[in-house]
């Protein structure tokens, strides 16, 4: 369920790093706590963004929550499926359905992050 | 109840206000009157204000027939007295009002969606403004100098704390259209946003879609307002542009003194969620009927915060409702007909006095005083019972010897020739 290569935040955030640069999307627990997810607010490249602050928000018929960038950086990307099928979201937030792409400025900031196995004990001990 | 509110006496309670507002003595009534001769004697100092003049002042508040439909609908207790009136499941009626504003307002602009409606033009334009810069991500707008003059006022006040930058190109010395070459040149990538208003302050019809042309080459949004909504019924809608920002005090709404009026804001429906304020939507209730609820809630205050797109988490409902009844009464044709009226009164009065500008013009105009500085004109007419135009040196010393002149289907051909007389003499 949560691959093993990515690394977690508490706040149900993924991030996926290859050399430089990080993928970042939500959790399965996430999008399943959130509901229907109708809209999904991302920055536009060149943000500059930074860990632990907002990134963008997702709306879900629930509830507007806010996403947490687990590094700081620059978006070098942003997954425009997202515009008009918010619903990806629900159906493969691993994978199809990652938000943006972040220029890491600090590297070190990964070593915060929690691995697959830690990650699962915490929403684990959450749920 | 003075010692429960921790003072001495009652006038501590106003100790804050500024002492030369305060009224130091007993009001100036005759004394040892009844409650009924003081209503006769405010009545018969009522009847001392100004009535049964004629008018000529527009500059964005316009004197236009009422019809009598207005004022039955609105005075129903049901909207009368309804406060925030948004719950669908006691509420169906004024949502479904506002619903057929939305769309009417939609139809009039040539738009695909627009909001339960704004304070007033000139909040409308700032709220516009303030949107352009979330969808571009830019922090300058820059407002053609023949917005409105409060508006721009207003506008540079909800900037200002913003961190946005305001500025203003100019009009064509000639036409008192838009300066088109100025406009390019202050563009920049920087711009969120180019506000034109059309028919502009000074009533020329503005070419709103070749501004949006320039605005869109450098990634700006064109903004296109309106102070005089009637102009709606007969001039095709700018459909390039991307945010309608206006005032609907035309539509049956009283002037007032200046308020309370309504304003609309309006747009293309893939900028639905940077839209601000309330927005009803059609839906279905739990047998399948037709019903209508607020919608995209998540944009405003009570759900987001700091991050809504607005602060604004009301809308004029009571006075929009004045211009939906208008609406409905006049319909498509009868607008249209009130719209070639002020353009016919508009083109008697304008043929008999010189006009300082060339460009096409709508229901209102600048003349050039000949003789009498404006304001002297004024007074005079005063006592020929006729209310002036705007003189134009307030706003723009340039044209310190023009008149701003508005001729509505309310002026007779009697009062208008009165009034080119004044001018001219």
């Amino acid at each position: 369920m949560y691959p093993a290569n990515y690394l977690y935040t508490k706040e149900h955030e993924w991030i996926l790093i290859e050399g430089d640069t990080g993928t970042v999307g939500i959790t399965f627990h996430a999008q399943k706590e959130l509901g229907d997810i109708v809209y999904v607010d991302l920055p536009k490249p060149g943000a500059i963004v930074e860990s632990g602050k907002s990134l963008g928000s997702v709306e879900s018929v629930k509830a507007v929550s806010d996403i947490y960038s687990p590094v700081s950086g620059e978006v070098v990307a942003v997954n425009a499926i997202l515009a008009t099928s918010p619903e990806k979201l629900n159906q493969d937030p691993h994978g199809e359905a990652w938000l943006v792409k972040i220029r890491l400025s600090a590297p070190d900031e990964t070593k915060q992050l929690l691995s697959a196995a830690d990650y699962q004990s915490y929403i684990g001990a959450e749920s | 109840m003075l010692a429960a509110c921790g003072v001495e006496s009652l006038e501590d309670l106003f100790a804050h206000l500024p002492p030369e507002l305060c009224l130091n003595r007993p009001l100036r009534l005759p004394p040892g009157k009844s409650e009924y001769e003081i209503l006769d004697y405010f009545r018969a100092r009522g009847t001392e204000n100004a009535s049964g003049f004629a008018s000529f002042l527009g500059a964005g508040v316009y004197r236009h027939y009422r019809p009598v439909l207005v004022d039955t609908v609105v005075s129903r207790g049901e909207f009368l007295t309804a406060y925030t009136p948004y719950q669908a499941e006691i509420s169906q009626g004024i949502l479904t009002a506002i619903f057929e504003f939305q769309t009417m307002i939609c139809q009039l602009t040539g738009t695909e969606v627009a909001n339960a409606s704004m304070y007033d033009g000139s909040t409308a334009v700032a709220e516009a403004a303030m949107m352009a810069a979330r969808i571009t991500g830019r922090r300058r707008v820059l407002a053609v100098r023949t917005v409105h003059p409060e508006y721009r006022e207003v506008l540079r006040t909800y900037a200002k704390n913003q961190g946005m930058a305001v500025e203003e190109t100019g009009y064509e010395e000639g036409s008192g259209a838009l300066d088109s070459a100025d406009l390019e040149s202050k563009l920049d990538e920087n711009t969120a946003a180019v506000i034109v208003q059309s028919p502009n302050f000074f009533g020329i019809v503005e070419n709103v879609n070749a501004a949006a042309e320039i605005a869109h080459r450098r990634g700006a949004l064109l903004i296109h307002v309106f102070t005089e909504a009637v102009a709606l019924g007969i001039l095709e809608p700018a459909r390039e542009a991307d945010i309608v920002a206006g005032e609907l005090q035309s539509f049956a709404i009283p002037p007032s003194y200046g308020g309370p009026f309504a304003g609309i804001i309006a747009t293309k429906e893939k900028h639905v969620r940077q839209l601000p304020g309330r927005l009803v939507g059609e839906t279905k209730d739990t047998r399948g009927n037709r019903a209508f609820c607020l919608t995209l809630s998540t944009r405003e205050q009570h759900i987001r915060r700091e991050k809504a797109t607005s602060n604004i988490c009301t809308n004029q409902a009571l006075i929009a409702l004045m211009a939906t009844v208008f609406m409905t009464v006049y319909g498509r044709e009868g607008l249209r007909e009130v719209a070639e009226q002020n353009l016919a009164k508009a083109r008697y009065l304008a043929a008999r006095v010189p006009l300082r500008f060339t460009g096409p013009f709508f229901n209102e105009f600048a003349a050039v005083c000949t003789g009498w500085a404006p304001e002297v004109i004024n007074e005079g007419l005063i006592e020929e019972k006729i209310i002036g135009g705007l003189p134009l040196g307030r706003f723009y010393p340039e044209l310190n010897n023009c008149m701003l002149l508005a001729a509505t289907e309310m002026n007779t051909r009697d009062e208008m020739n009165k009034m080119a007389e004044a001018l001219t003499r």
